[in-house]
């Protein structure tokens, strides 16, 4: 731009980008009330989707926890041979997508059922076991509905597979109303991300209202609209940045708050879980969506509303 | 330096401007009078790029304005320095900022800036008070501050609407002193003004507006001498 190119060159240019960087930051900072409300608006307002979103995550991760829900039971045919059975347990325990596979020979399972079931006697008046060898196998893809189906195909296509029992109605219809969830989150977050460039595009149109006199002088002198237009595109920077950091002291007092809750409420399930925080990379998202929206609404004001200010 | 062909400029069906046709040289000094209304204000908006004429051209340092579009505007309006009746300072900001301002603008590196801030506070006799702050400045001073912000980028061209309208007479021919040494270095000046006793004793170029048209002109030949103006029942 000839605005850098003049005298001053790229040094003088940020100089001057950070001039007003620190000018827009001491203006908020002398009207404090304001500028509080209305990052608290945002915070708010980003705070709710990525405390939603954090609720998802941990539900996913406390469904991860349930993973031997989804363990399968593979009935070999009655005819296999119980070192035949041991071979393929080792076989499929030895692919990728398997954690470990539990054998449960049929000599087992029927003294298991004997012990049981009470039909001890009357199992005794049989002359074979009717019972097949079993494998339990733990697939190593919990939570992944599409590899889990492939792995239950290819155990059905075995051989020597008789049946296969996977209880995962439950587990998918619970990973169902997750992805739901998160679909809503998806929706909400967009539209609160229309609400954060509304609020912070009304704030900037009321700041270029009242900054009208000094926008026609700069005008008049010869600033072009980038110029005119940066310090608030600072402005709306700042603040969303400012949002964004206390977002994440909001979700962060939230989980200090409910900590004991979950804690105790895990503790009755005899289970260790804890909530977990949002890790740096989400932090960073939240900081940086209130960044760019912060600046995209007051590029969005100005653009607007400068235009029509015009020296007479 | 500026040249104006056949201008007119109409508000509804109010001519401000009719027909004018006028030129003025490089390293002119020029004075645009008559009574309010006659369309000086106007005359200056249009060189300034502020309004656009309804028919005609104006070309000002070579520049056709009817070829400066919207985003050339500021680039154009760098180049020449304007004086206000209001002197249009900011009054969030020191002197030193208010003067600092169309170098601020053109990206001017630091050090730059203050020489340059300082040998304009200089030349309107300023230099102790940049750091004070517009509204503790004398009506006076706060027009010198605004004299200085537009000398700062070194123009070529300065125009001035009324730059005495609310001063004294002596403060007023203070200003028009200053705008003679910038006329002695080879500024062109135009300035507008009802102030003819004013003028009148500056022996300079006099175009005369009345109802939008030139009405007269008065050269340097008479110095002293009266200003002639048609009369004009009531009118706007």
């Amino acid at each position: 731009m000839a605005e850098r190119g003049r005298s001053g060159g790229l040094s003088a240019w940020f100089a001057r980008h950070g001039e007003t960087a620190v000018a827009s930051l001491g203006r908020l900072a002398r009207q404090p009330l304001s500028t509080l409300l209305t990052v608290l608006v945002i915070a708010i307002t980003l705070a709710l989707p990525a405390g939603l979103h954090l609720g998802v995550k941990n539900a996913g991760r406390l469904s991860g926890g349930w993973e031997g829900a989804v363990d399968f039971s593979v009935y070999l045919q009655t005819g296999t041979g119980e070192s035949d059975a041991r071979r393929l347990a080792a076989i499929i325990e030895s692919r990728a997508d398997v954690e470990r596979v539990e054998f449960i020979s049929a000599a087992d399972a029927l003294d298991d059922f004997k012990a049981g079931s009470g039909f001890g006697d009357a199992l005794d008046a049989l002359d074979d076991n009717p019972l097949p060898h079993t494998l339990v196998v733990r697939p190593a893809v919990a939570g992944n509905d599409a590899l889990i189906e492939l792995l239950r195909e290819e155990l059905v296509n075995l051989p020597e597979t008789d049946l296969v029992q996977l209880d995962t109605a439950w587990v998918q219809r619970f990973n169902a109303a997750l992805d739901l969830i998160r679909q809503v989150i998806l929706i909400s977050a967009v539209l609160l991300a229309a609400a954060v460039v509304i609020v912070i595009g009304n704030t900037i149109r009321l700041d270029i209202q009242n900054r009208r006199d000094e926008i026609v002088v700069t005008k008049l002198i010869g600033a072009s609209a980038g110029f005119i237009r940066r310090p608030f595109l600072y402005a709306g920077l700042w603040y969303g940045i400012g949002g964004g950091l206390l977002a994440l002291a909001l979700v962060g007092v939230s989980l200090w708050l409910t900590a004991d809750g979950v804690a105790r409420l895990a503790g009755l399930y005899g289970s260790g879980f804890r909530l977990s925080g949002l890790d740096w990379r989400e932090s960073l998202i939240v900081l940086g969506t209130g960044a760019f929206l912060g600046w995209f609404g007051s590029w969005f004001a100005a653009a607007r509303h400068m235009r029509r200010i015009e020296p007479r | 330096m500026i040249h104006l062909e056949n201008i007119t400029r109409r508000y509804g069906s109010h001519d401000a401007l009719q027909r004018l046709t006028l030129d003025v040289d490089a390293g002119e000094m020029v004075f645009v009078t008559g009574h309010s209304g006659a369309g000086k204000s106007t005359l200056l908006k249009l060189i300034a790029l502020i309004e656009r004429p309804t028919r005609g051209r104006i070309v000002v340092n070579n520049q056709d304005l009817a070829k400066i579009g919207r985003r050339r505007i500021p680039g154009y309006r760098r180049d020449i320095g304007m004086v206000f009746q209001d002197h249009k300072l900011l009054f969030d900001r020191n002197v030193f900022d208010n003067v600092a301002l169309p170098l601020i603008i053109t990206g001017t590196g630091t050090r730059e800036i203050g020489r340059r801030v300082r040998a304009a506070l200089d030349q309107v006799g300023l230099l102790r008070r940049e750091k004070q702050m517009p509204e503790t400045l004398s009506s006076g001073e706060q027009q010198r501050v605004g004299i200085a912000r537009a000398i700062v980028g070194r123009p070529t061209l300065l125009i001035a609407d009324e730059p005495t309208g609310n001063l004294d007479p002596e403060l007023s021919l203070e200003i028009m002193r200053l705008f003679e040494r910038f006329n002695d270095v080879g500024v062109t000046l135009m300035i507008a003004s009802h102030d003819l006793h004013l003028i009148g004793g500056m022996g300079r170029r006099r175009i005369v507006l009345d109802n939008g048209m030139l009405a007269g002109e008065a050269g340097d030949e008479e110095p002293d001498g009266p200003v002639w103006v048609k009369e004009t029942p009531a009118g706007g």
